[in-house]
């Protein structure tokens, strides 16, 4: 259930009309953060799982895409960013993206992912 | 829907010296909770919060990527294969997570201007958030007992650097979480109390999906 509360920002009443419709309070309901909690929970047991079988070369993806499934679950649902403003999205994500692509050039460099190395 | 409300305040020159009302006024345009519409129409607080969120993204990339040079770099001492307990690991990585959801439940409360709720799901998110920061103090201390200190070897530093950034920042917002439950229990919040609530909740589900990226290069995925 989701219910859309417009109280903060009046496009009406702004004095230069630049309200967004999407800086809005967004009410979910206690069972739906309770259900998104419980899949997170899942993912992290299945990331446990695969840290003691040996599943060869699927295993460091696989954990990759885990992690980014769980990263993006908490930022879109419990940050309610999916729901905000992009503007904010792109504040968070340039940032996010910038220390991902500065960090991997470093790493690159120094030939971490090498495995002669 | 409600109204946003039209307050006339009479504002200071440049001498200082406030005009009154038949030389000139300053129209102000607040919403309903109070504070100034900006020409964003966005908060303008909000705005700071995921600006600085997003700069905590390079602090947190500097420490990793720190860590994940130096982790193979521990000759002659006990390395990751030999420190890492991770069931105990998993275990706070679960508690840290569940402190996310009593955090969005505190958050939904707020918004529905529910007092009482709000604060017993702060004190919840502080109580996961203590338990988080004490298995930590535990993982720490057995690592010393170990042999494993600070300056014992590139992998130490970089490893206690990391995950001791990230302990003083669950910290700082478990002492964040208790003076908002103490400030609201006095009715004593400035502003929109949603909106203060939502901040402290960005803060700290942003110390979550740190631990999530955390948890899965340096623990799970074996140097």
């Amino acid at each position: 259930m989701t219910t859309v509360d417009h109280t903060r920002h009046d496009a009406h009443h702004a004095p230069t009309g630049h309200a967004s419709p999407d800086d809005i309070h967004v009410h979910k309901s206690t069972s739906f953060y309770v259900k998104v909690a419980a899949a997170l929970a899942l993912v992290t047991a299945v990331e446990v799982g695969l840290y003691y079988l040996d599943i060869g070369k699927l295993f460091l993806p696989a954990l990759l895409i885990l992690m980014v499934v769980k990263f993006v679950t908490v930022v879109s649902l419990f940050m309610h960013l999916r729901f905000d403003n992009r503007l904010f999205s792109w504040l968070f994500y340039s940032g996010l993206f910038l220390a991902v692509i500065v960090y991997l050039i470093a790493l690159l460099t120094f030939r971490v992912f090498d495995p002669t190395t | 829907m409600s109204e946003a409300t039209l307050t006339e305040t009479p504002t200071p020159d440049d001498d200082g010296v406030v005009e009154t009302a038949d030389h000139g006024t300053h129209i102000e345009y607040t919403d309903d909770h109070g504070h100034p519409e900006t020409t964003t129409g966005l908060s303008n607080n909000k705005l700071g919060m995921w600006l600085f969120l997003g700069s905590e993204c390079l602090l947190f990339g500097g420490l990793i990527s720190t860590y994940m040079l130096y982790r193979g770099r521990h000759t002659g001492t006990p390395g990751p294969a030999q420190l890492w307990d991770i069931p105990l690991t998993s275990v706070s990585s679960f508690v840290l997570l569940m402190s996310s959801l009593t955090m969005v439940l505190a958050v939904s409360a707020a918004q529905q201007r529910d007092d009482r709720q709000t604060i017993v799901w702060l004190s919840v998110t502080a109580l996961l958030g203590s338990t988080f920061v004490g298995a930590q103090v535990y993982e720490f201390t057995s690592f010393y007992h170990e042999g494993v200190g600070f300056t014992t070897s590139l992998f130490s530093s970089s490893f206690f650097t990391l995950t001791g950034f990230h302990g003083i920042h669950v910290t700082v917002g478990i002492i964040l979480l208790m003076s908002l439950v103490g400030i609201i229990s006095r009715s004593e919040v400035p502003g929109d109390k949603a909106e203060v609530v939502e901040l402290i909740g960005l803060y700290w589900h942003f110390v979550d999906i740190v631990w999530i990226v955390i948890f899965t290069l340096v623990y799970l995925i074996p140097a």
